[in-house]
């Protein structure tokens, strides 16, 4: 079982208020993914789960249990960091043991458990060596093997990929949901990639400055994001945003149209733009263009094409967003429905 | 063109290198080889190198004057004891201030490193008062106090830069992993920081063996140590080259083989963090 509640978890270090009050419920099996800009307390609100930080008000409950003072040891909760924080002198077989040492376990079982995760994870070649022979994948393994012999009640993840080179991180990307899907345990995950969160959570938590934004499934995000913050985040390219009369058109501050959203023509449609560079991806071209009199928050517009569609710098091109897709937000920031 | 240069100046940095090496080691192999001289060889001009008749008889004569192993126990309790009492005070500073520093761990640090600013001239008599009155002049507990006291800040620096490498990460990850503040202790931090403590502790040991000034002020027979074994040989007895450099020989030869065995040790120790 892993179901976590937090009940106006709040921390400050010293004078700085890092996360206001904030209550959230994280489903036993479930996948959810804490994502936001650098800074905005998604690691602390983890290190306030796994017990590594004190809380500064408020109550965290696993399995209905309270364990807000209970130090991370006796949490049940196992954690992958970034650095992967392997012990330097162990080798692989008896840093995967530790935790089942710790828990005082026989001898026979540690083994047995032991070669299991090495046989999952692929590292029976490498169980005698130590964490400093083995490539950043494999050390990113071994911790993930850590992680799961001692069967937790929950996973949490501290940017377990962004020490890996791109190719490396969809691997693993797939490895994780793939663990997910056949442990059914719950797991926290923190991110500052959204495509991270997108691909792999049942369930985001958007956070900015330790405030929670939203919360919901990938594509409730992605449909309906709450407010402006969210809209930006979630998607990518990000959406772009128009103001002044056309979103007044719409009785809005603002509207935002998904790059996705607008079709584009080089004869006629809603606004005139100029294409600035062309990036093709092969089954996608994505356009950064120029729009004219048109009022928006950033200098270029992003519209995503076929990528058999040949448009190059300097061509004249018309957009027009798609029906329904407008998003729109009042003064505030605020998405109306 | 490139290479040449490269060559050029790899040459001049191995002759200075020699050179500087050279320059260091001479006055110990000088006094080596002087202690195998007769003493009116030992101040010949011009200076016999290797040609001289090779006589074991100073060191005889040294054996027979003083008790030369006196000297070496006493060298030898005075050093391990104040390493040892260094090591207990500094360990669980070193690690508090690398692992819960608080506001003024900093400034802690720098007034440590401060107090090895002021010379050891200047507390000197204060420090032969304090001992006169607690009847602890020539006495092995007064050194091994005074020096572990004189090393202590650079026992702990040593320490603290050592911990302060071992990633916080991983102690957090043996929390996680279920250890207990002494398991953690026990099997994640005490073996990070082994190889640390150790060089640590051997170059407290050579600071401590070779330290003079204290030992020759505090000690007059009882607790006096190899420093002193060679200090006897200087004035009093009028010049007897040959003589005092066996002693000095003899003194050093122990803590020589000793860096000798553990040079890879010690240079790690020395620039750790820098080199990595």
């Amino acid at each position: 079982m892993g179901r976590i509640t937090l009940d106006k978890v709040s921390k400050s270090f010293g004078e700085v208020n890092v996360i206001p009050p904030l209550d959230l419920t994280i489903e036993d099996g479930e996948f959810v993914v804490f994502v936001g800009p650098s800074g905005c307390g998604k690691s602390t609100l983890l290190r306030l789960i796994a017990g590594l930080e004190d809380v500064s008000g408020g109550q965290i409950r696993i399995d209905s249990q309270d364990a807000t003072t209970t130090p991370p040891a006796k949490r049940g909760l196992a954690m992958v960091f970034q650095s992967y924080a392997l012990y330097p002198h162990m080798s692989v077989r008896k840093n995967i043991a530790f935790p089942l040492k710790m828990a005082g376990m026989d001898q026979a079982e540690q083994e047995k458990r032991v070669d299991y995760a090495a046989k999952v994870l692929n590292l029976a070649d490498y169980i005698d060596r130590r964490p400093g022979q083995l490539s950043g994948g494999q050390r990113q393994r071994v911790a993930i093997g850590r992680a799961i012999v001692r069967e937790p009640s929950a996973f949490l993840f501290d940017e377990p990929l962004s020490n890996l080179d791109a190719a490396l991180r969809v691997n693993m990307r797939l490895e994780i949901s793939e663990l997910h899907n056949n442990l059914k345990t719950t797991m926290i995950y923190v991110t500052h990639d959204q495509v991270e969160a997108m691909t792999m959570a049942d369930k985001i938590v958007v956070l900015q400055a330790g405030v929670i934004e939203q919360v919901g499934s990938p594509l409730e995000l992605y449909q309906t994001p709450r407010n402006l913050f969210v809209a930006g985040f979630i998607g990518s390219p990000k959406m772009n945003f128009f103001s002044g009369q056309e979103a007044a058109k719409h009785d809005a501050a603002t509207i935002g149209v998904r790059p996705e959203h607008l079709d584009v023509s080089t004869s006629e449609g809603l606004w005139k733009a100029k294409v600035g560079v062309a990036e093709h991806l092969g089954s996608d071209t994505f356009l950064y263009v120029h729009p004219e009199g048109v009022e928006t928050l950033e200098d270029t517009v992003t519209v995503r094409v076929d990528g058999e569609m040949a448009l190059r710098h300097g061509d004249e091109v018309w957009l027009t967003p798609q029906d329904g897709k407008i998003h729109r937000f009042d003064g505030a920031g605020l998405r109306i429905a | 063109m490139a290479r040449a240069v490269t060559t050029q100046r790899k040459v001049i940095a191995t002759a200075a290198a020699w050179t500087i090496g050279i320059a260091i080691f001479f006055p110990i192999l000088w006094t080596v080889l002087t202690s195998f001289k007769t003493e009116a060889q030992a101040i010949a001009d011009p200076p016999v190198w290797f040609g001289f008749d090779w006589t074991l008889e100073n060191y005889e004569v040294v054996q027979e004057r003083s008790n030369y192993f006196r000297f070496l126990m006493n060298s030898v309790i005075i050093a391990v004891g104040s390493t040892v009492l260094g090591l207990l005070i500094a360990i669980p500073s070193a690690w508090s201030m690398a692992f819960v520093p608080g506001k003024r761990t900093k400034d802690v640090l720098m007034w440590m490193l401060s107090t090895k600013m002021l010379p050891a001239v200047g507390v000197l008599f204060p420090i032969v008062l304090i001992a006169r009155f607690l009847d602890l002049y020539d006495t092995h507990i007064l050194l091994i106090v005074v020096l572990m006291l004189m090393n202590l800040p650079i026992i702990i620096w040593m320490l603290y830069t050592y911990f302060k490498e071992i990633p916080v990460d991983i102690l957090e990850a043996a929390r996680m992993d279920g250890a207990s503040l002494r398991s953690e202790i026990i099997y994640v931090l005490t073996p990070m920081a082994l190889p640390g403590i150790a060089s640590t502790m051997l170059l407290n040991i050579i600071l401590a063996w070779n330290e003079a000034f204290w030992t020759l002020n505090l000690t007059t027979t009882k607790a006096a140590p190899l420093t002193a074994f060679i200090a006897s040989y200087s004035s009093p007895e009028g010049l007897f080259y040959a003589k005092l450099s066996a002693a000095s020989t003899m003194a050093i030869a122990p803590i020589l083989i000793m860096g000798w065995f553990s040079q890879k040790q010690l240079v790690r120790g020395l620039t750790f963090g820098a080199v990595k």
